[in-house]
């Protein structure tokens, strides 16, 4: 284990008035270091908050964003959801998922609801919403993420209004 | 009138200078010079429902916490994993102080001195924003020990999650936040007795406890004055789906549910009209086009047989075959059960299963029969309402579009008639 990552297990432990309330923090540490929760990485983790791998291994299989098994180092999320899928996001998916092809940077999946249905249909890369998505726009987007560049700037919902009239800007 | 969304817009509102500029962090002083019990009775006179779906009396909650030191806590539900909610996401990134200050004002009221906001793990930029105001807000001393002289402290950790709607449920979230599987707990023990730790702890929505500083500065009867008799105040609803201005907008509640659906969100495209809309999330029961001119507040949502919940709602239009509507609600709680009872294990597999019959025309209309009385079998019948969750909009599909369903299976199975002399098909299509 890098000492790195057992310096935020521990920073995280201390959060907390029990220690295993840091497992889903120090899960999510771990996955960023080895891409998934790996053997290795639940033993890591287990061995720094002095619980069982076997423990860890069955809250990691509750979680949606935990990996349970290699996943590609880029994920993209794209909501299935209700309101994503009455404005197309079905074909989305699809079409995002034959782009990527077999691309192993890519880990690809279809979501529940990502609480963005403002912008439907949406994805989630890396953490970073954009929408509302087409078809057309996946070659770029699939191009940003192969080139580490923001993507679709101008898609992405942080920058959005307000969509009320009467909150003031 | 806008109380959250006041200046929601501001550039800099996500920064403690700005938040204070526009009167941020003023309710928190004129909280602590009052007595906690003070406080507490504002809450309660200003009538404040939870905005996290159930729509119980915040003030209420608060006072049911045992008084005396025993160690409390308060967490702030933040996993917003109801279909069609988006809220509370756009509180938490553009004004994540006042959610803050209404957390340090509640916790001074209910006496409790550790506070979590759970965050569902996919709001990456948003937890990054509330923990960067969170620095703030501790160096201002609005956040720790001793705040602003008062003598009272409070520690507060966001704390995200990884992917499960069943940890939106407050028992399932304390479990979570446990650092064990989100499955929810047995009630009783309510929270406020037994919760996080086996402590007292108060469980609010991001915009329950967001609202709490505007209380605090208009007072719990100038809040009681906004809304309907029961619905007291504005609330923040999301709308999406089938129109042409999806977004969230603070309302005023009991305003006709036209006004909000065509007035603010620009109602549907042209030639297009109402099929059905979830009121308050995908959890919801179905209302139709005949129900638009309902006052959208808690109890006229209730009357008409649904509710107003997360405050969000799904806009469907007459393009849009109810059984596809149908499927993917079925197939979200399926996903999401999260296994510990059978009525709501089963129940939500069986009845996915079901409507794939019926959208291969495998089923016959006595099916809908069946699949309507699942339904009532899951009601009431599991340990928390993510079943019921699945089997009231079902069901109130199958009741309020019954022909539609009927036309379907008609159609697919005659599409699929053995011709005159050929074989008959058996089981799925050929
Ligand atoms: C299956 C299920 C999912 C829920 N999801 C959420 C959620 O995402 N956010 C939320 O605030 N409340 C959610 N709730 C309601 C909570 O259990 C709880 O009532 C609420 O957090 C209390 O806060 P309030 O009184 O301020 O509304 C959910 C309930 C159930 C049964
Ligand atoms: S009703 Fe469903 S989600 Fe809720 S505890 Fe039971 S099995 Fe789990
Ligand atoms: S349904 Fe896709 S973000 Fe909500």
């Amino acid at each position: 284990m890098t000492p790195k990552l057992r310096q935020e297990i521990e920073a995280k432990m201390a959060l907390y008035p029990d220690r295993h309330s840091a497992t889903l923090p120090a899960l999510e540490a771990a996955q960023r270091v080895y891409g998934w929760c790996s053997p290795q990485a639940l033993e890591e983790v287990a061995e720094a908050m002095d619980v069982t791998p076997a423990y860890l291994e069955s809250v990691a299989t509750f979680y949606d964003m935990l990996e349970t098994e290699p996943a590609g180092r880029h994920s993209i999320y794209v909501c299935t959801n209700i309101s994503c899928s009455l404005l197309g996001a079905d074909e989305l998916f699809r079409s995002i998922a034959d782009a990527a092809g077999d691309d192993p940077e890519f880990n690809v999946r279809p979501f529940e609801c990502l609480g963005a249905c403002d912008i439907a249909p949406i994805a989630s890369v890396d953490g970073v919403y954009v929408g509302p998505l087409s078809t057309e726009d996946v070659p770029q987007l699939l191009e940003d993420i192969r080139c580490e560049r923001p993507v679709l700037p101008n898609k992405q919902l942080v920058k959005r209004p307000c969509a009320d009239p009467g909150a003031s800007a | 009138m806008k109380l959250l969304f006041e200046n929601i817009d501001e550039p800099g509102l996500a920064t403690r200078e700005v938040y204070e500029r526009r009167g941020g962090y003023e309710s928190l002083r004129k909280a602590l010079a009052m007595e906690p019990e003070a406080v507490l009775a504002e809450l309660e006179a200003s009538g404040l429902r939870g905005r996290g779906g159930a729509g119980f009396a915040m003030g209420k909650k608060v006072s049911f916490l045992p008084k005396g030191s025993i160690e409390k806590y308060l967490v702030c539900n933040a996993d917003e994993s109801e279909p069609g909610t988006f809220k509370d996401r756009e509180l938490m990134q553009k004004s994540p102080h006042m959610l803050i200050e209404g957390i340090v004002i509640a916790s001074y009221a209910a006496g409790a001195s550790r506070s979590f906001i759970y965050i569902r793990g996919e709001y990456v930029q948003q937890a990054d924003i509330l923990d960067a105001a969170l620095v703030q807000a501790r160096a201002a001393g609005y956040v720790g020990e001793d705040i602003l002289g008062s003598g009272h402290s409070l520690s507060l950790v966001v704390h995200r999650g990884a992917g499960a709607y069943i940890c939106g449920e407050e028992t399932g979230l304390l479990d979570s936040l446990e650092g064990k599987r989100g499955n929810p707990r047995l009630k009783p023990p309510f929270p406020a007795n037994q919760g996080l730790y086996q402590g007292p702890t108060l469980i609010n929505n991001v915009e329950t406890l967001a609202t709490v500083p505007a209380i605090i500065r208009i007072g719990g009867e100038g809040y009681a004055k906004l809304g309907t008799d029961t619905s007291k105040g504005t609330k923040l609803v999301s709308v999406s789906g089938h129109v042409k201005r999806p977004g969230n907008y603070e309302i005023e509640l009991g305003v006709p549910s036209r006004e909000i659906v065509y007035g603010l969100a620009g109602g549907l495209s042209e030639g297009r009209e109402v099929k059905c809309w979830f009121p308050g999330g995908s959890s919801s029961p179905v209302l139709t086009k005949d129900d638009l001119d309902l006052p959208y507040d808690f109890d006229s949502m209730a009357k008409a047989g649904s509710m107003l919940g997360s405050g969000a709602i799904i806009v469907v239009d007459d393009s849009t075959p109810i059984l596809d509507v149908a499927l993917k609600v079925a197939k979200f709680y399926a996903h999401e059960s999260c296994g510990k009872c059978t009525p709501c294990r089963e129940g939500t597999n069986w009845t996915v299963k079901m409507l794939e019959r019926i959208e291969t025309g495998e089923a016959t209309p006595m099916d809908l029969e069946i699949m309507a009385s699942v339904q009532e079998h899951i009601i009431g019948n599991c340990l928390c309402v993510l079943g019921d969750a699945m089997a009231m909009p079902i069901g109130s599909m199958i009741a309020k579009f019954r022909d539609e369903f009927e036309r379907h299976i008609e159609q697919v199975r005659a599409a699929h008639a053995p011709a005159a002399g050929a074989p008959a098909l058996t089981g799925a299509l050929a």
